[in-house]
């Protein structure tokens, strides 16, 4: 149906392909919709149009693009200025893309690839103009690692409350793109330089200043996102992603770097992403995201029953790799290890499970990461103590999820 | 759901204190991806060279020396007047009232003075609020303010926070020297995990 050229071949040759047949059985029994680029899915099935017995009529033909089930209805919750992933309702460590968090300034700007350069100038050799294309032509490095937002925490005093409000702007996927050290030798960075301007071409032209030594070690400048180019609301065409580093830094829609011996003391790193943390004194420049863990399942909304309960979640580290998560179920009195699936990457998501027969009795369950630096996920009130009474950016503490006798569970500041 | 949610973020206690801002940035150029690269050349000779004309047009940016500053100058008189029509909506009537960011520090006995990061409070360079508003303001019409525009109304800001008289104009050469009460606060990143919590 979508493929006229072989549809041509196969009634030339006077055969009756499999193709053929679905595609008209197909037609005759699902609500099919052609979409201006041929494309025929199956649109929001109801129960009367679902076959009795789907072994026994044709299914749909192949399409152009894939599809969710109509079955399942992720998404993302947006605010103004922000969209959150729903992590209580994802597998695995990967982010599908469209369900990636979102956090902007102005917008999502629409951009033509093919007018987009990356400008890199100031304390450089040569100042140089990089068009998409020739970004492409550069190697190409690619890496699994999370992003999230500083500003991640949220409780509720009444427990109703899903991971994704709690801290809906982690996700990860794996990114792309050319490694800027490999630019930054192309323009020739000066050895003087220490730090650089980042700039996006949003509506906020949004700018941050960053270390030059990220830039050497670690950073990308993306243009692709599981396996296809960035989806506009995370940067399209070409992103700064730097790896274990909070999400404002990795400027999206990138337009410009500019090399210099001094930060650039934007908006965003003086009045916004910056944190009490007692003494009067405001810490600036946090740009590693400490470790955290969150057990997605079972967690609000869910509801259990006694029995065995895969105690599921997920961890992170912006400083390596997370080298054990520990699960309490009798309110932190207690820790056992959970098993990490792997794989288990450096300033990336993994993923934890841990074995439970719950005897039905009312309890806590919580999990804390431990990443290879030693650090330990600390509770609500260890940070508290250790930020003079302030919450803010950086505010990654145990979550705690507690479990009525009736099965509901409900968030538990720690 | 959303009314029992509690959005906890950016509050903050402010208490005078002096401590030198000085972020400590590593040399060092460490490389992981040496592997990979040892067989690259130098230069690849992908891109252009920039022209002068074409970073001129881009280059935006005003930093806490002043660098970047614009010719000419503004007052808070004509300042106030273009708040009035294109700032006031959404920072209030007197930058104290929102809906959006609080500009100004205003009567801090009220309510949640933990939580107010005005200009005159929280921000630590007064040349920040040149290059803001330039860049990104107002919301629905970003950079379309000229230089003098924009010049007014960080006067007016600055004056509406106790930071500069209602008559002087701003300029290129007295913008940098505003010394702004945060700057002191401000201290560079401590945590460096291992077992401390900070």
């Amino acid at each position: 149906m979508q493929q006229p050229h072989d549809k041509k071949t196969l009634i030339s040759s006077g055969k009756m392909s499999r193709r053929n047949l679905l595609a008209g059985a197909a037609a005759a029994s699902f609500v099919l919709v052609q979409t201006a680029s041929g494309k025929a899915f199956q649109a929001a099935l109801t129960a009367s149009e679902l076959a009795d017995d789907p072994t026994k009529v044709p299914g749909v033909p192949p399409g152009v693009l894939g599809t969710r089930s109509p079955f399942e209805k992720p998404v993302k919750t947006p605010s103004d200025t922000s969209s959150r992933t729903p992590l209580q309702d994802l597998h695995g460590i990967i982010t599908p893309s469209d369900l990636h968090y979102e956090r902007h300034h102005g917008g999502v700007p629409a951009i033509d690839p093919s007018k987009h350069e990356l400008v890199i100038h100031g304390m450089v050799d040569k100042p140089m103009v990089f068009s998409l294309a020739d970004l492409k032509r550069f190697p190409s490095v690619s890496r699994i690692a999370f992003l999230e937002c500083s500003g991640n925490y949220r409780g509720a005093g009444d427990g109703k409350i899903r991971p994704q409000e709690i801290c809906g702007l982690t996700s990860q996927s794996e990114w792309t793109g050319v490694a800027l050290s490999t630019l930054f030798r192309e323009v020739g960075v000066s050895p003087k330089a220490t730090w650089f301007l980042a700039e996006g071409g949003d509506a906020a032209v949004m700018t941050r200043s960053v270390p030059v030594h990220k830039g050497w070690e670690d950073a990308i400048i993306a243009y692709a996102q599981n396996g296809e180019a960035i989806r506009p609301e995370q940067g399209y065409p070409v992103r700064l992603f730097l790896p274990g580093w909070e999400g404002n830094a990795n400027v999206k829609w990138l337009r410009r770097i500019e090399l210099a011996d001094a930060p650039f003391m934007t908006r965003e790193e003086t009045s916004k992403y910056t944190e009490a943390v007692g003494g009067g004194k405001i810490r600036q420049f946090s740009f590693t995201m400490d470790a955290r863990s969150i057990i997605t399942y079972p967690s609000y909304p869910a509801k259990v029953e006694k029995g065995w309960i895969e105690i599921r979640g997920i961890a992170w580290s912006g400083r390596g790799k997370v080298t054990r998560v520990e699960v309490s179920t009798d309110a932190g009195k207690t820790w056992q290890n959970a098993a990490l699936q792997e794989p288990v990457l450096d300033k990336a998501i993994v993923a934890f499970r841990y074995l439970w027969n719950w005897d039905g009795s009312s309890t806590e369950i919580m999990s804390r990461a431990v990443d290879e630096t030693g650090y330990v996920q600390p509770f609500l009130k260890q940070l508290l103590a250790a930020r003079g009474g302030n919450m803010g950016y950086h505010f990654n503490p145990v979550t705690a999820w507690y479990l009525q006798g009736d099965g509901q569970v409900l968030f538990k500041a720690t | 759901m959303q009314g029992n949610t509690t959005k906890i973020i950016g509050s903050m206690v402010v208490f005078a204190m002096l401590s030198a801002m000085n972020p400590k940035v590593s040399q060092q150029r460490p490389d992981p991806l040496l592997a990979d690269t040892l067989s690259q050349p130098g230069h690849f000779g992908f891109g252009r060279p920039a022209t002068e004309a074409e970073i001129a047009a881009l280059d935006i940016d005003v930093r806490p020396d002043g660098k970047g500053l614009p010719k000419g100058e503004g007052n808070a008189t004509e300042g106030k007047a273009i708040y009035a029509l294109k700032c006031a909506g959404c920072h209030g009537a007197t930058g104290t009232e929102g809906p959006n960011d609080r500009l100004v520090v205003g009567d801090t006995t009220q309510g949640r003075a933990r939580r107010i990061k005005a200009i005159g409070n929280y921000w630590p360079y007064a040349t920040t609020v040149f290059d803001y508003i330039r860049r990104a303001m107002p919301f629905n019409q970003p950079g379309s303010l000229t230089d003098r525009e924009v010049y007014s109304l960080t006067a007016y800001l600055l004056h509406a926070n106790g930071l500069w008289d209602e008559k002087a104009g701003l300029n290129a050469k007295n913008l940098p020297k505003i010394k702004m009460p945060a700057r002191d606060k401000f201290v560079p990143d401590d945590r460096k995990g291992g077992a401390e919590i900070r």
